[in-house]
């Protein structure tokens, strides 16, 4: 690759969803701003080998991006309202400052993960237009069809672009429900990428690490929200336990049988500092209480038990802030550890009438689990059975082969 | 909606596995057969004997011509299928996914005419 050629892919790492989000900020215009920055990007392949890379490259780019769009826009004038074009066209005519691009990359992620936005779409939408994934990608980290992503993704520019959708931090009064849609969307990017526990597919174990440099966006650029420290904390937690999930031969390795010296300590130390800051604002959240949890089990590390009571209580404390059956299912698991499992099965049988937890293999794979416990040998075999049946990960697959086997 | 998962693999791969593991391999396939049942959504499902048992027939202007093999020459060969009934698609992959034949070679995921 020449030189030139790297410049331009290394500046569209480097600033891609920045230059989206002043381009569309001003215009509401997504779809907009990313084709004319896809023009800027390949005038920029043709152009540079010849003269050169510019000291400035995103101000380039951002400049011709700038011209695309006010082209773009006479074309559409006589349909509108043309002094509402004037303006905009002087707006964007300006030439940009290089010293002091501004970035809007937070209000365009507020806008990303807007309420009037399908909440499916929230995630894929962050992914396109901040950090430039396209939408094959998305699709197939998501487990949805191509045609079908593609087609959320378009709806969704349109609706920002159609019903107006404001390029803006809320206020004080809106801030937490709409932080909430953020964070959740972010949330979302990170455990898809979890999910591909071998780490094996480089588009997912991308996905995991994308998601994480959004979370430190949002913290760096709202340091006051104690939720966006706790998720943070929380993805940086799990994230450093990522190379334990498997041993030398490519075997998972459940949480209670991974090798701490394994763990990414530093990664542990930086999450539980942003945990400790995030509980100065005495405002716990769901991410916060999560993050604890991780937190809990990060204590082996000192060659400490696990608390499994205070493990208890943060479920408790998650299930009051936002009931979910997969949290009551977690609260169950764990409660065997204090209670033993004859009590964590009552509260599962509890669960089992829940219809999102009857295709969930994690519920098979934790009744099973405390049914060999309690002696029940072939009701066990019959629930790992379920679990085997439902997991798409090989090698979990054949994990819970292996214990269906020791029965 | 009904959709065939078609299950494409290279045979060489199962050829070369142990015998322990093609044991838990079927017992994989017994097990997603079995979750699938649970989960009411199974209309059918057959596993193929190998490609090389396989017999093709094309009739040219007029004349019958009958092949030996599989028509179509590639190392994935099909397998096998299921045939589910899910809401959508999305759930359809969902499905496609957790088949243990997605873990080594591909599961095509087909929408069905409805009749």
């Amino acid at each position: 690759m020449t030189s030139a050629a790297e410049a331009a892919e290394a500046a569209a790492r480097r600033s891609y969803g920045k230059l989206v989000a002043i381009l569309a900020a001003r215009t509401g215009d997504v779809a907009g701003a990313e084709d004319a920055l896809s023009e800027a990007f390949g005038a920029a392949l043709a152009d540079w080998p010849v003269r050169g890379v510019p000291a400035t490259a995103e101000a380039w780019l951002l400049t011709v991006a700038r011209r695309r769009i006010v082209d773009a826009v006479r074309r559409r004038q006589q349909d509108d309202d043309a002094s509402r074009h004037f303006a905009l066209l002087e707006e964007l005519a300006e030439p940009a400052d290089a010293n002091a691009l501004p970035d809007r990359r937070l209000e365009l992620l507020f806008a990303c993960a807007h309420p009037g936005i399908d909440r499916q779409a929230h995630a894929p939408l962050m992914l396109q237009t901040v950090l430039g994934f396209d939408a094959g990608t998305i699709a197939s980290a998501f487990l949805v069809a191509p045609a079908a992503m593609g087609q959320r993704l378009v709806r969704a520019k349109a609706k920002i672009r159609q019903a107006g959708i404001g390029f803006r931090v809320p206020g004080p009064a809106e801030l937490p429900p709409r932080l909430d849609s953020v964070l959740e969307a972010i949330y979302a990017a990170y455990a898809e990428g979890w999910t591909d526990g071998g780490g094996a597919d480089p588009r997912r174990r991308n996905l995991a690490e994308e998601a994480i440099w959004l979370g430190r966006l949002v913290a760096a650029l709202l340091p006051g929200e104690a939720e966006a420290l706790g998720l943070l904390a929380l993805m940086l937690h799990a994230h450093a336990r990522r190379a334990a999930r498997r041993d030398a031969r490519g075997e998972y390795v459940p949480i209670a049988a991974q090798e701490v010296s394994r763990w990414d300590a530093a990664m542990i130390d930086e999450a539980e500092g942003l945990l400790h800051r995030a509980n100065a604002f005495a405002s716990p959240g769901r991410y916060q209480l999560e993050a604890a949890l991780q937190s809990a089990h990060s204590v082996r590390r000192a060659g400490a038990p696990v608390p499994w009571a205070a493990i208890v209580g943060l479920y408790d404390a998650l299930q009051a802030l936002s009931p979910s059956p997969v949290t009551a299912l977690n609260r169950a698991v764990a409660s065997a550890e204090v209670q033993g499992p004859a009590a964590a099965l009552a509260a599962l049988d509890a669960l089992g009438s829940d219809a999102r937890l009857r295709d969930y293999q994690p519920y098979w794979a934790a009744r099973a689990e405390l049914l060999a416990r309690a002696g029940h040998a072939a009701q066990a075999r019959a629930a790992y059975e379920r679990a085997i049946g439902l997991e798409r990960d090989e090698a979990v697959r054949r994990f819970l082969q292996q214990r269906a086997a020791l029965l | 909606m009904e959709y065939m998962l078609l299950i494409h693999s290279d045979p060489t791969g199962w050829a070369s596995l142990t015998e322990t593991q093609r044991a838990q391999g079927l017992a994989a396939y017994g097990a997603y057969t079995e979750a699938l049942r649970k989960a009411e959504v199974l209309r059918g499902s057959n596993r193929l004997r190998p490609a090389d048992a396989s017999t093709t027939v094309r009739v040219r202007e007029g004349k019958t011509e009958v092949l030996n093999g599989p028509f179509i020459e590639t190392r994935e060969q099909l397998g096998g299928y299921y045939l589910i009934d899910v809401t959508d698609l999305d759930a359809a992959l969902g499905w496609a996914a957790r088949c243990p034949g997605a873990s080594h070679g591909s599961v095509e995921v087909r929408p069905v005419w409805a009749m």
